[in-house]
């Protein structure tokens, strides 16, 4: 199984992302991350999609996504050509007795403290996904009250947008 | 001109060219049935006994004629009642309009009566849906939705129409009929490495379907055929397009396919494959499929090629387009080693053919073929009945065969029917089964008030003969809720609906009461007497390989 990140750059109207995420179900592709935005146009709607599969898988999935009319283009990313963040929260309990382990922890990571109380401290931590994969295995030393992430979202490299690729 | 929502609906039909449409009103679809009032004179409504009939009739219309078909219904149970014929036009790539009437927006969203979210329900049947939120929106989305349904791989677009927008005025300004995208061949190089992998092949079969048909490319195929030497088989959705005693045409492959054109799809080292997908029911265990074979697959729809069986060269393109550039770059060839293989499959089929005398099933669709004018359209529902008239019917021309393959809908065959009838203009055929029939024979009483001209042959044994055979060979002949035996008297039946019919139970009543069938004006219902035990033969049991394949049953 291979992990791959697909870019959808789609039509910016009601419903959109309920097409999309109703076709990924009935044809049962696995996703492990989805996030929606805005872009810098009001007419489009940008999705970022993290999947797991086969090149098949994801070839299937590219073909299936063309055939959505609100659907514009679609851009396969990995590491070499593109950036890549994702975004942590993370609640952590206080306890004194591991909190400077902890807090030493989250530094190493330049993760920041949102938010300190005398029962827990949440972190924020931007970085691609393995790093945040690696600091939440780290904190599972301790006790963690809630993990919220965002799911990946990607940019190309240089001056190349996802408009350059247009579906029709 | 300013008009109303529910005119500017009507009148794009007509800018569209839609010379009849089908459907049934109700409350929320109330102004566009006043404006297809208005408009009589230029378009014409067909009003079916049942939503569904008028879905199916819009489908076999479109299957018939290569145009869209258009179905109007209002909303709640009136737009649920569309959903199995929408799905029936989805997985056979039918391009059809579905025009729902719902709440107003003002409404939407509270569960108000009769209010559903059809968009929502529709949404993984539909080539794509439209809910329409106002009515400045409204031509275009009408508009839009017919150059989608033809475009491309065809199929349905449903579009959902508030009564408020219906309502509401807006400038209205004609436009000519909606253009299909543009269609493109393969690129060059890729045409290319497909014409030298087509060179190199000592044993070719083109396989095709229904997309041959859609794209208008059967003779192409048929010119690439005779320039490589290779014989043609077919999918089910594939029958009619090319004429069926041509002599390269092996027929139907598949579960139930001719043995000699699944023989030599089995045995062939390159699979031609234009216009079809590999469906389970053509391919049985895809791992053990073809497995000799390159497949080259053209097809429109990209995400067909190497969706369950891998192609070595797949071309996302337009069929016609890309044959026409390959054609030049292929040489000319000739197999005779292969043909000999072929010839032997063929005699092999010929040595299992069914030879009995009397009213067979075999013999019943060989005795309606004589009767087939070479434009008569043949429609079927679902069942033993569709396969055996896949395997015994013969055709001349294209979009002659009217029936459900992907979704397989018993039901389908009557409103289908009606629609191919009004679509041509011919005599019609329905071939059915006491099963399929008992479902939506409401539509007698259509085609009785509308005197469509349908001969229907109901192949009648009492029981569901498909699923019957199943539970013959794989359960122990538990025929468990698969016997009928009703007591309905299909001639009375007929009869109570207006229309007339004959009881056959020998081969001579048929051939009698098929002719008169053809010159009765309206429906006409031959009830026809089948063995309850009669087999589709041959049949690759689900799943199975070639090396499986049932040719004759034993007591």
């Amino acid at each position: 199984m291979n992990r791959y990140t697909v870019a959808v750059l789609v039509r910016n109207q009601f419903g959109v992302l309920n097409r999309v995420t109703s076709m990924f179900r009935r044809r049962q592709f696995n996703i492990i991350a989805l996030s929606v935005s805005e872009t810098e146009s009001v007419e489009y709607s940008r999705i970022t999609v993290t999947f797991e599969g086969e090149e098949n898988n994801k070839q299937q999935l590219v073909n299936q996504l063309y055939k959505l009319p609100d659907v514009f283009s679609i851009k396969e990313f990995n590491s070499g050509n593109s950036v890549n963040c994702e975004l942590l929260l993370i609640k952590m309990r206080n306890d004194a007795d591991c909190r400077d382990e902890i807090l030493t922890a989250a530094e190493a990571f330049s993760a920041k403290t949102v938010d300190y109380s005398k029962g827990s401290i949440v972190f924020q931590l931007t970085d691609i996904s393995g790093r945040i994969d690696d600091f939440i295995n780290l904190m599972r030393d301790y006790t963690i009250l809630e993990i919220c992430r965002t799911g990946v979202v990607s940019l190309e490299k240089g001056s190349s947008t996802i408009r350059k690729v247009t579906n029709l | 001109m300013l008009l109303s929502g529910s005119d500017i609906i009507v009148k794009i039909l007509i800018e569209q060219g839609c010379d009849v449409i089908f459907g049934y009103p109700g409350g929320q679809i109330l102004n566009v049935y006043d404006s297809l009032y208005k408009y009589r004179d230029e378009i014409q409504h067909v009003l079916t006994a049942h939503e569904q009939g008028a879905v199916h009739a819009a489908d076999g219309y479109a299957r018939a004629t290569g145009r869209a078909g258009v179905v109007i219904s209002t909303s709640g149970p009136g737009a649920t009642n569309l959903v199995t014929g929408i799905a029936t036009a989805y997985l056979d790539s039918v391009p059809l309009i579905a025009i729902c009437g719902n709440v107003t927006t003002a409404q939407i969203g509270s569960d108000s009566f009769q209010e559903i979210d059809i968009t929502g329900v529709t949404l993984p049947i539909t080539k794509h849906n439209y809910f329409v939120g106002s009515v400045e929106q409204l031509a275009d989305t009408v508009r839009e939705a017919f150059r989608l349904a033809v475009s491309g791989r065809p199929g349905p677009v449903l579009i959902d129409v508030p009564k408020d927008v219906q309502v509401a005025m807006c400038e209205y300004t004609p436009m000519p009929a909606a253009v299909p995208d543009e269609k493109n061949a393969a690129k060059d190089v890729r045409i290319e490495e497909a014409a030298e992998c087509i060179n190199g092949s000592e044993r070719p079969y083109i396989y095709f379907g229904g997309g041959v048909i859609w794209g208008n490319a059967e003779e192409e195929m048929l010119a690439v055929a005779d320039k490589i030497d290779a014989p043609i088989g077919c999918s089910m959705m594939g029958l009619s397009g090319i004429p069926t005693e041509h002599p390269r045409f092996l027929g139907m492959q598949g579960m139930h396919g001719h043995y000699a054109s699944s023989m030599a799809m089995h045995h062939a080292d390159l699979i031609i494959s234009l216009g079809v997908r590999f469906n389970d029911r053509a391919t049985g265990d895809r791992t053990k499929f073809a497995s000799k074979a390159k497949v080259v697959h053209i097809d429109i729809d990209g995400s067909e090629l190497s969706k369950t069986v891998n192609a070595v060269h797949g071309l996302r393109a337009d069929v016609r387009l890309t044959l026409r550039k390959l054609l030049p770059l292929i040489k000319k060839a000739e197999h005779p080693l292969w043909w000999e293989s072929i010839n032997k499959f063929k005699e092999a089929e010929l040595e299992y053919l069914d030879r009995r005398g009397g009213l067979t099933p075999r013999n019943a669709v060989l005795c309606l073929n004589r009767h087939l004018g070479e434009n008569t359209p043949v429609a079927t529902d679902v069942g033993q009945h569709q396969m055996w008239a896949a395997q015994n019917l013969s055709f001349k021309n294209s979009r002659r065969f009217i029936s459900s393959g992907g979704l397989g809908t018993m039901g389908f065959g009557l409103g289908a029917a009606i629609g191919a009838a009004y679509g041509t203009g011919e005599h019609t055929v329905l071939i059915t089964g006491d099963g399929s029939f008992g479902m939506c024979l409401n539509e007698l009483a259509t085609a009785v008030t509308y005197n469509v001209p349908v001969v229907i042959l109901i192949m009648n044994n009492g029981v569901l003969g498909m699923v019957r055979q199943w539970q013959t060979l794989f359960f122990d002949k538990h025929y468990s809720n698969t016997v009928l035996n009703r007591k309905t008297d299909f001639v009375a039946l007929a009869g109570a609906f207006g229309a007339d019919g004959v009881r056959v139970s020998t081969l001579d009543e048929l051939d009698a009461a098929i002719k008169k069938g053809f010159e009765y004006c309206g429906p006409y219902v031959i009830d026809c007497a089948i063995d309850k035990d009669e087999f589709v033969l041959p049949m690759l049991p689900p799943g199975g390989s070639m090396d499986d394949i049932i040719v004759k049953v034993g007591d």
